[in-house]
């Protein structure tokens, strides 16, 4: 029978929990609550005897300082109402885990089969609340009913029942291996039912493909052969569902476009990803020549480059939007554990040594009505940054870039960007780390969690837009614990050469990894029977697509199998032989001997056929607003630097671990009272050198809204210009795309298909145009093409995006800038020109406008002023830098002033102007956000060392450092156009986001 | 010559491993080991072979079950592979010794949680003292001021002038007693050695951010009455060199990192007390 602990806080312990859930019923729900008490309870589903389970609730479950235990005895007390929240059978328990492994050491023996020990939180509310009330505060805030479940119980209840009933969450059922034939022989309708029905996301041409393949002689005499009729099994249109999937096929990507320019012209491209993304790459390592430090792009998890000769740096950035909008912690967590596989399942396997988060959510102040199923942005926000915090934190990496960016189209789809990089020595027992390769024989090898459920088509689920029926278990939980043994436990095996292969299990899980991995050797033979699972009931096809996580795939040649599995035991870790890699041509598939899919590699990867495209772009005129000119604009800054997309986010970075591994050099924050905003992170991953890892990005979604072609500009030449901000060095630097996008596919769904296809095109051209133009290689990248949220009512689109990332290094950590002001009577130089460029800029945001004149990116003269601010940096002639973005030149020297604790004074008729100068007004030279800008500071006696390392350079000095704390701009009439205190303007970047 | 040894015990959810050895190198020590848990549970690593143990930060377990309380419980009844001895004799003889312990964060809930801390006279493996959640509810990165107590026994502090700036990056740092005695015992005797305090390490605070975490009394480390073992929640691993210091781009600092000294001490004292 199972028992239930409780471990309540001791009278008169702080209970955080419940003040931190107080705080957020009143501020979230408008609930007045009295108190809310919390108690953690364990439900021990296994048989020990009562001297075990004391042991058990007494020493690991309770603290002994400030907890009581009690052992079925309700604590619970002088509350009105009481909810229990525990998870849904089948839900990832870490705590329960851990709890059952604390048993296991103090009873010396293992749990049997379906013994276990599941976790639940007992919330305790007084107040003057109804039963509605409560249960909104339930539904609403404390439960997550896709994962969770609850009971609520008032007082007269709780005293009736004698307490919360005891609750098993154990999944039950029988072992199954149940196989379904699928007939394929059927009209079109019923094709496009069953990929429907089955949420496998494919196509009717899709399907036909499928159904010819099935009807091919050959292929009918091949499976007759080996027991199998002509019909596929639900495993192998399962495993195609997910080889064919936008998310891991990338098919828009791929796909042939017709692209129609605003003139009419036609051009017929075919896929994008090789005509820009992969021909941006080879034309800059082409320049490169000798110089090319890439090492192995777009064809692993990750993409590698040379650190220097003796460590490779392998970077990746991800996404994980879907699942966030579901599930917020669950899916965040589960993103960036998820992209921490990639770089580790990289080569032979990479040490990770940082992660970067940038996250688009709506307002989390938003207060209009939102469609059923989209939870509040406020919710959205809360459970992201907490399930990135928990991740990144707990698995020992340190965050140390990001952003938010706030859109409140984003309400329909949040995006979650995770990145990792990670180190590897050059070379590993002699052979450059970078490479692996399968040869027929090796062992196919599961390692970390076992299979559940959880996410069951989640990547055929993402490539799809959010609906009111999409899937539980699309959503999966991480859990960074058995992560981090896993990866604790695989370097080691790396180092000792055990295993020929790895790579990790993602999307489409087994099916995917496994799939991918025969491509290397030309087949495969695994047994789905002797998969470890969490609990009976799977059939084979389940087993083979789940996403469960903290799972590896490696190929173990048979010499090192004993070893390798004795290590795995000894750390704790669970490790499998599913099988072994063949040369037969064939993914082959058994259930305890059974075959249950036989699909040849070919037919698996090669046999889709490319989508057929269209995009056509017209120029979208937004309404321009007037030029205005007033007296002052000091409180336009203020209302600039509180804007979302400006203010502080110091209290969500504070969450994150950004200094463990002991090499951080820029820390997010800077300056005299350690929060002025860092333009970008230097990291030294090699505690004994001093060459350090460089990383920053650019996102600009705003400027989609006039033309995709230039957001991408800027995001490129964001992410390049915080880079060389802090020092990075132009000789290594690489980058990484992320696009996310709305659906551009033309349908009834997506009627504005072709424009917003034309977008990805522009979007495109632009990448290549200026990543060639800087010489910055593209290392990896990742699309997202389907964040779209639509109900059959309402559709909600996001702005389309490019996350550009930004990696590359700086020889001398030591010579690295931060972007404070330094001392009183520094000279302040901009360093580019400003031109009338306010469309799509906060300060047109502010007023309600977009305009139309996006910023325009000049690459060359751009990146010609890039080398020589690296110059400068190297001779240590610059005191600050700091770039322009968001807010342009004023919100830029407001920061700079209050990270340093200085006044700065400003003249904007020193400000170099392009175009008309008819144009030029204050409100212009403020606020334009005209790209390649950097705002510097240096002291007087580097003045000529600074000034002949720029000249040449488009530069010019524009006012002083100041002892006064207060930031004072003069315009171009000669009068103060702007002036306040530093400690105002901070207080107005501080307050918004200070309190979430 | 006979080698000063530090071991850095990891696995499980513990972090900090690497700089935490970078930093017995550079304090002195010969030879700094990172031994993973199974490592000492195979029996191919025993504790009797250093002289300093590290027990740094991370998050064992995950902090599933309270922060550190799951390894506790495996070190009491972890059986050595083969052996007839638990992993928490060696740890126990260890202490016997006269060798050196420095728990950090995580490591150093990990102490009090085992009863290491403050094991007023020598009742060790008694819990007298927890780490519980920040006040302010969340984790937190944030560098701290700590005013050393130049009275205490502690080994590790000797030639800290005012106090130490380090960063500390928890969630659950809060220190509480079990007993008002408890907290007049370790006061009386000493053994707090580090107090979140004002700038200018002139006076302990209980205003966040100074204290980030609401610490009774302001303790940030404590340390047992013969000084040589000693837990705290800042890091000191985390700033051994100045470029670690947030604001090393505009002050004149250092070369050397106000974490180092810690490890110099331990060093000092193992090359002087213990070969």
């Amino acid at each position: 029978m199972a028992r239930r602990i409780e471990v309540a806080l001791k009278d008169g312990v702080r209970d955080a929990r419940g003040e931190r859930i107080k705080g957020e019923v009143e501020h979230f729900l408008h609930l007045a609550v009295a108190g809310v008490k919390t108690i953690d309870v364990y439900t021990v589903d296994a048989l020990l005897d009562d001297n075990e389970l004391r042991k058990a609730a007494a020493e690991p479950f309770c603290d002994p300082v400030i907890q009581n235990w009690s052992i079925d005895r309700p604590q619970a007390a002088g509350f009105d109402f009481l909810v229990e929240v525990g998870f849904r059978p089948g839900v990832t328990d870490n705590i329960g885990r851990t709890a059952r492994e604390a048993i296991e050491y103090i009873t010396g023996r293992p749990f049997r089969d379906g013994e276990g020990v599941y976790t639940s939180v007992q919330y305790l509310l007084t107040g003057k609340l109804t039963r509605e009330d409560v249960e909104r505060i339930a539904r609403d805030l404390l439960c997550n009913t896709l994962i969770q479940r609850y009971q609520i119980l008032d007082a007269g209840e709780f005293a009736a029942k004698g307490g919360v009933p005891v609750t098993v969450p154990k999944v039950t059922g029988e072992t199954r291996g149940r196989v379904r034939e699928i007939n394929l022989e059927i009209s079109d309708e019923e094709l496009l039912q069953i990929s429907k029905e089955g949420v496998l996301a494919l196509t009717l041409e899709e399907m036909k493909v499928i159904q010819a393949h099935f009807r091919d002689p050959a292929v009918v005499a091949a499976r007759q052969q080996i027991g199998l009729s002509s019909k596929p099994t639900d495993a192998e249109l399962e495993a195609i569902a997910q080889t064919w999937s936008e998310h891991c096929k990338h098919k828009i990507f791929s796909g042939n476009v017709e692209y129609v320019d605003e003139q009419g012209n036609r051009e017929q491209i075919k896929s994008l990803f090789k005509s820009y993304i992969q021909r941006t790459t080879a034309t800059v390592r082409e320049q490169l020549g000798g110089r090319d430090f890439c090492l192995s792009v777009f064809k692993d998890n990750a993409g590698v480059i040379k650190f220097n000769d003796d460590w490779s740096l392998v970077f990746k950035v991800e996404t994980h939007n879907s699942p966030s909008a579901l599930d917020p912690y669950g899916g965040a967590l589960t993103g960036i554990v998820g992209v921490n596989r990639d770089p580790f399942g990289t080569g032979k396997g990479a040490q990770l040594i940082f992660n970067t988060d940038v996250f688009c959510f709506a307002d989390p102040f938003y207060a209009k009505p939102l469609p059923t199923r989209l939870l509040h942005p406020r919710r959205i926000f809360e459970g992201v940054v907490e399930g990135v915090e928990h991740g990144g934190n707990k698995s020992g990496i340190p965050t140390v870039n990001g952003s938010i960016v706030f859109d409140d189209r984003f309400a329909g789809k949040p995006l979650v960007f995770c990145g990792t990089a990670g180190i590897m020595p050059a070379t590993i027992n002699g052979a450059p780390s970078h490479e692996k390769h399968i040869n027929p024989g090796d062992l196919i090898v599961m390692t970390g969690g076992r299979i559940g459920k959880d996410g069951i088509h989640g990547a055929t689920f993402s490539s799809e837009e959010l609906n009111e029926n999409s899937p539980v278990t699309a959503v999966q939980i991480g859990d960074p614990i058995t992560q981090k043994r896993m990866t604790d436990f695989l370097l080691r095996a790396r180092d000792r050469g055990l295993y020929n292969f790895i790579t990790d299990n993602g999307a489409g899980g087994l099916s995917s990894s496994v799939g991918e991995m025969a491509t290397e050797c030309g087949g495969c033979r695994m047994d789905l029977a002797r998969a470890p699972l969490k609990y009976p009931g799977l059939d084979p096809w389940e087993i083979l697509i789940s996403e469960a996580q903290e799972r590896m795939s490696l190929a173990v040649p048979p010499q090192h199998i004993d070893e390798f599995l004795i290590m795995a035991k000894r750390f704790g870790v669970e490790a499998t032989v599913l099988g072994e890699f063949t040369d037969s041509g064939i993914f082959h598939i058994v259930y305890d001997e059974r075959t249950i899919a036989y699909l040849p590699i070919d037919f698996l990867h090669e046999g889709l056929p490319p989508m057929e495209l269209r995009g056509v772009w017209e120029v979208r005129r937004h309404a321009e607003p007037q030029p205005e000119v007033k007296a002052d604009y000091t409180g336009e800054l203020k209302s600039l630097l509180g804007s979302l997309n400006i203010c502080s986010k110091e209290s969500v970075v504070r969450r994150y671990d950004h200094e463990v591994q002991g090499g951080s050099v820029v820390k997010p924050f800077t300056g005299i009272a350690n929060d002025g905003p860092s333009d970008a992170a230097v990291v030294r991953p090699v505690l004994d050198s001093f060459e350090a890892v460089v990383v920053a990005h650019g996102i600009c979604p705003r400027y989609s809204d006039i033309d995709t072609y230039h957001m991408t500009a800027n995001a490129i030449d964001e992410g390049l210009r915080n880079y060389v901000a802090v020092g990075g060095s132009l000789e290594l630097v690489a980058g990484l795309d992320n696009f996310c996008w709305c659906d551009p596919v033309k349908s009834d769904k997506t009627p504005d298909g072709e424009y917003k296809m034309a977008q990805l095109v522009r979007s495109n051209k632009a990448l290549y145009d200026y990543c060639t133009a800087f010489g910055i290689p593209l290392i990896s990248g990742k699309d997202s093409m389907k964040n779209d949220f639509y109900d059959g009512a309402v559709k909600i689109s996001i702005p389309p995006s490019l996350l550009f990332s930004v990696i590359g290094k700086i020889e001398d950590a030591r010579k690295a800038v931060t972007m404070d002001a330094k001392r009183p009577g520094d000279i302040v130089y901009l360093l580019g020109k400003t031109a009338n460029e306010l469309g799509g800029s906060e300060y047109y945001a502010l007023k309600g406008f977009i305009g139309n004149k996006v910023p325009q990116v000049h690459a060359a003269k751009a990146l010609q002023r890039y080398r020589a601010l690296h110059q400068a940096i190297t001779a240590g002639v610059v005191a600050s830098c700091h770039d322009l973005s968001d807010g342009g030149l004023a919100v830029a020297a407001a920061e700079k002033a209050f990270a340093g604790g200085y006044g700065i004074s400003l003249d904007l008729t020193r400000v170099l102007k392009a175009g008309n100068p008819a144009e030029m007004t204050d409100e212009v030279l403020l606020f334009a956000e005209s790209a390649s800008r950097h705002l510097v500071t240096v002291h007087p006696e580097q003045r000529e060392a600074f000034e002949a390392i720029m000249s040449g350079n488009c530069f010019a000095s524009v006012g002083v450092v100041t002892a006064e704390p207060a930031l004072s701009v003069t315009g171009l009439g000669g009068e103060v156009v702007l002036k306040g205190s530093i400690d105002e303007f901070k207080e107005a970047w501080q307050s918004p986001l200070r309190e979430l | 010559m006979k080698q000063a040894r530090a071991i850095v015990i990891t696995g499980n959810g513990t972090n900090c491993e690497r700089e935490a050895a970078h930093a017995c190198r550079l304090g002195g020590f010969d030879e700094a080991v990172i031994a993973h848990i199974s490592d000492l549970l195979t029996g191919n690593i025993r504790l009797d072979d250093f002289h300093f143990l590290n027990l740094t930060g991370g998050f064992l377990d995950g902090d599933d079950l309270g922060s550190a309380k799951a390894q506790a419980n495996r070190l009491k009844y972890a059986r050595i592979e083969g052996a007839t001895e638990h992993l928490i004799d060696q740890l126990s003889r260890f202490i016997a010794d006269g060798k050196l312990i420095l728990g950090v964060c995580n490591g150093f809930q990990l102490m009090v949680k085992m009863g290491l801390l403050p094991a007023l006279d020598e009742s060790y493996l008694e819990q007298s003292v927890t780490l519980t959640f920040n006040d302010c509810g969340r984790f937190q990165d944030r560098w701290v001021y700590l005013k050393v107590d130049p009275a205490s026994p502690s080994l590790f502090t000797k030639g800290v002038e005012k106090g130490l700036y380090l960063p500390i990056r928890h969630g659950e740092g809060k220190l509480l007693a079990d007993s008002p005695a408890t907290l007049a015992a370790i006061e009386e005797r000493h053994l707090a050695v580090f107090k979140y305090a004002t700038a200018d390490y002139a006076a302990a605070s209980m205003e966040f951010p100074l204290n980030p975490n609401g610490s009774v009394h302001a303790i940030a480390a404590l340390c047992n009455d013969n000084g040589r073992l000693m837990g705290m929640m800042p890091h000191p691993e985390a700033f051994v060199h100045r470029t670690n210091h947030p604001r090393w781009t505009r002050e004149e600092l250092p070369e050397e990192g106000d974490g180092l000294i810690l490890f110099k001490n331990a060093a000092t004292y193992v090359k002087e007390k213990l070969l």
